[in-house]
């Protein structure tokens, strides 16, 4: 997998070679944008999309002024960025809701791409928003769909609609009379999956367009589709002209250049997306932070939001300043695991790191979320003034602080070695000339 | 419109091209590189041609072409596999690919070489995975072993063994839970399965085959590397060639890990099964 990391490298190299600053040259942009051609094909952007893109984009960089505060490659992958953004939609957009109730939410797409779970989370959301939504199982296709979304409605409470395997056309439309007379909401349309060259089935599509006009028609991709994204997403826009598009299984690690792909061929907002297996596991779209990963930056926005939800601004600053004068004591330790808990766990933020995602499996066994766990609660069975000042905890004490925290005097003599060190170790950072330099403190890091 | 059109006229002058220029090798990148077969593939293949046609002294797109399909034939080539009796098929893969279907198609398959075959739910993970695999056992009249949603699979696996054993079917096909493969804990689930198989039923052969779908792209290889990591992989069962998408992303996997393609499928009917040819796989690339 190529990583932003990579990406940067190989444009690091071609500047480095040319540029002397000033304004970025037709021969640099040219070179530049192979690379980033490659790295939106390795990211699944469709061939001719990357084509027109680059075209597009070459012709804006070329003879743009250098900012004194970017290299040329943060200034070219700057304007890359920014035009991915630009080209996926701007802002966030929502879901249209009809004047009239009920609002009906149609859903489509190929097998597989994930739909009865996205209508379950869908229903759910607006649950939560104080709908009253209604799922409808068109699906009378494949065994058992109908009986996955009856599953899914009773798990989260909310009525499902079937009629078994009568024709779906007359399945809406009874569900739209019922949503109405029992005065609910929403109605979210479960249809089959179906190839876009299927024919027959394209036409049933249109049928329960007709017979019921849904306020939103939304095209369920599975985010890692390939090339094929254009000709789908084309024949189903073609066929219902559809209102928006939902990705599914995103958190996965593909790169999601169907994204770009879709947003670019149909030219139809992307509202949400699917971020795991469990039903409360949908976002809306944000068109920067999938430009960042189809570049391979890694997702730094969301990291940067959750980092905010679960620390404020005041206790950060904080942390920073004992950071500096290396006064971080065992208090603070105990904070930042908590917030680290609140962001989802080390891993999730790992998850979220530009250069780690690929890289997440193989360093997964070494993390271990559990000795978290432990060393919080031995801190816990600490005094504050044993807290604050670790120096004084001697060997009675230690005793003491392991029996209240369950665990065995070592784990409390490991806890106090870990945390010395990591102070050496902030110490080192801050002035590594006085360790013999850069390399030298590596080494001694990679020692410990 | 206007990418597509353009996309479809250039397939069709790529070959009616009489000279073996820049534009030619431009055009036959958009074509591979349009399979999904990814750009470092393509560009590999295009090297290949290149010294090939200077070799061979081919100057003509006619015998390019049939350079081109060779070179794409032989770069299919993987050892093959070959099925032994007993046989405990465990099939895996990424939510949405096919898996349950596959099944069916391959009992159909064994059922056709009048063989005996068990089924076992292992996907006690997504709701309704269960129904959906006893509707194809009753169809095809099979038996199935199963559990409630929420079983452990593993125990699910060990009576299916069990019961392969005590009434010797020749072929038992394993259903496993979808999971992306970035998650771990459904992973060591896999290896769970796994460990059961090979601890339960030692003389029998054991293919794990994971299925793929043919309209992903690129992270198809990172889903074959991950469960590799986790489990040993025979071979891909390569699904939904009915549509439009061509599976390119194939070469980099057979080039790079070395599983080969066992089966490809093409349908949600269960004689939409064949067993992998390359010839055809590639002139539907060239189509």
């Amino acid at each position: 997998m190529a990583l932003f990391s990579s990406l940067s490298e190989r444009l690091n190299h071609i500047f480095s070679k040319m540029t002397k600053h000033g304004k970025l040259t037709a021969l640099e942009i040219k070179e530049a944008m192979r690379e980033i051609r490659v790295a939106l094909l390795e990211a699944d952007v469709n061939f001719s999309v990357a084509k027109d893109f680059i075209a597009k984009v070459s012709e804006l960089a070329v003879g743009e002024e250098i900012l004194k505060s970017l290299t040329p490659t943060q200034q070219v992958i700057k304007i890359v960025r920014d035009n991915l953004i630009e080209l996926m939609g701007g802002e966030n957009q929502k879901l249209n809701v009809s004047p009239k109730p009920p609002t009906v939410i149609m859903m489509c797409g190929l097998q597989g791409s994930g739909k009865t779970t996205m209508c379950g989370k869908l229903a759910l959301k607006l649950k939560k928003e104080g709908k009253k939504p209604l799922l409808v199982a068109c699906d009378i296709y494949r065994p058992a769909a109908i009986d996955q979304l009856k599953v899914l409605g009773k798990s989260i409470q909310i009525d499902v609609f079937e009629r078994g395997t009568q024709n779906p056309v007359k399945t809406c439309k009874e569900a739209v009379a019922y949503a109405e007379k029992f005065s609910l909401d929403t109605v979210i349309i479960d249809t089959a999956g179906r190839l876009q060259i299927d024919e027959k089935l394209m036409q049933e599509l249109k049928e329960i367009k007709r017979a019921i006009n849904p306020t939103e028609i939304l095209l369920v991709i599975d985010a890692m589709i390939g090339q094929e994204a254009v000709a789908v997403s084309t024949a189903f826009n073609d066929a219902l002209d559809v209102s928006g598009v939902v990705l599914t299984k995103i958190d996965g690690d593909t790169r999601g250049g169907a994204a770009l792909s879709i947003r670019s061929v149909i030219g139809k907002p992307i509202k949400f997306v699917g971020v795991g297996e469990k039903l409360t596991d949908i976002e809306p779209f944000y068109p920067d932070r999938m430009a960042s990963r189809i570049l391979g930056m890694g997702d730094v926005l969301t990291l940067i939001d959750k980092a905010q939800e679960a620390m404020d601004e005041k206790t950060a600053k904080e942390m920073e300043r004992k950071f500096k004068e290396n006064s971080f004591d065992l208090n603070d330790y105990i904070e930042q695991v908590n917030s680290l808990k609140k962001m989802g766990g080390l891993k999730s933020v790992l998850s979220m790191m530009p250069g780690i995602s690929g890289k997440l499996k193989q360093i997964e066994d070494q993390i271990d979320e559990k000795k978290l766990e432990r060393n919080k609660a031995i801190i816990q069975s600490m005094t504050p003034k044993e807290r604050a000042n670790p120096d004084i905890i001697n060997g009675s004490r230690r005793q003491r602080i392991a029996k209240g925290a369950g665990v065995e005097v070592s784990d409390v003599n490991l806890l106090i070695k870990q945390f010395n060190q990591s102070k050496e170790m902030m110490k080192m950072m801050k002035n590594p000339k006085a360790y013999g330099g850069k390399m030298a403190m590596i080494r001694k890091l990679m020692g410990n | 419109m206007g990418i597509f059109k353009r996309f479809f006229d250039k397939l069709k002058y790529t070959f009616k091209r009489t000279e073996l220029n820049d534009d030619f090798y431009d055009e036959l990148e958009s074509i591979l590189v349009s399979s999904d077969m990814g750009v470092e593939q393509a560009l590999d293949i295009m090297d290949e041609l290149r010294i090939t046609c200077k070799k061979k002294l081919i100057k003509d797109t006619e015998n390019a072409q049939n350079e081109l399909k060779q070179i794409l034939i032989d770069r299919l080539d993987a050892e093959e596999v070959e099925f032994n009796y007993p046989l405990i098929i465990t099939v895996v893969g990424v939510n949405g690919v096919g898996k349950t279907t596959s099944i069916a198609k391959m009992t159909k398959f064994f059922q056709n070489k009048k063989k005996s075959v068990l089924l076992a739910a292992g996907d006690t993970f997504r709701a309704a995975a269960t129904e959906q695999l006893s509707n194809w056992a009753d169809k095809l009249k099979v038996k199935i072993v199963k559990q409630g949603e929420g079983a452990d699979s593993a125990s699910v696996v060990f009576d299916a063994i069990t019961s392969m054993k005590a009434k010797n079917y020749d072929v038992l096909i394993v259903d496993t839970a979808g999971r992306l493969h970035t998650k771990t804990n459904l992973m060591k689930e896999l290896e769970k399965i796994n460990n059961i198989v090979n601890r339960e039923y030692p003389e029998a052969q054991k293919l794990n085959l994971i299925v793929l779908d043919a309209s992903i792209g690129q992270n198809s290889i990172a889903q074959v590397k991950a469960f590799k990591d986790t489990v040993n992989i025979d071979g891909i069962v390569l699904t939904k060639l009915d549509g439009t998408a061509k599976g390119g992303v194939v070469y980099p996997i057979i080039n790079e890990l070395q599983v080969p393609i066992i089966f490809t499928g093409f349908g949600e009917k269960v004689d939409d099964l064949d067993v992998f040819d390359k010839t055809s796989f590639v002139e539907k690339i060239l189509m």
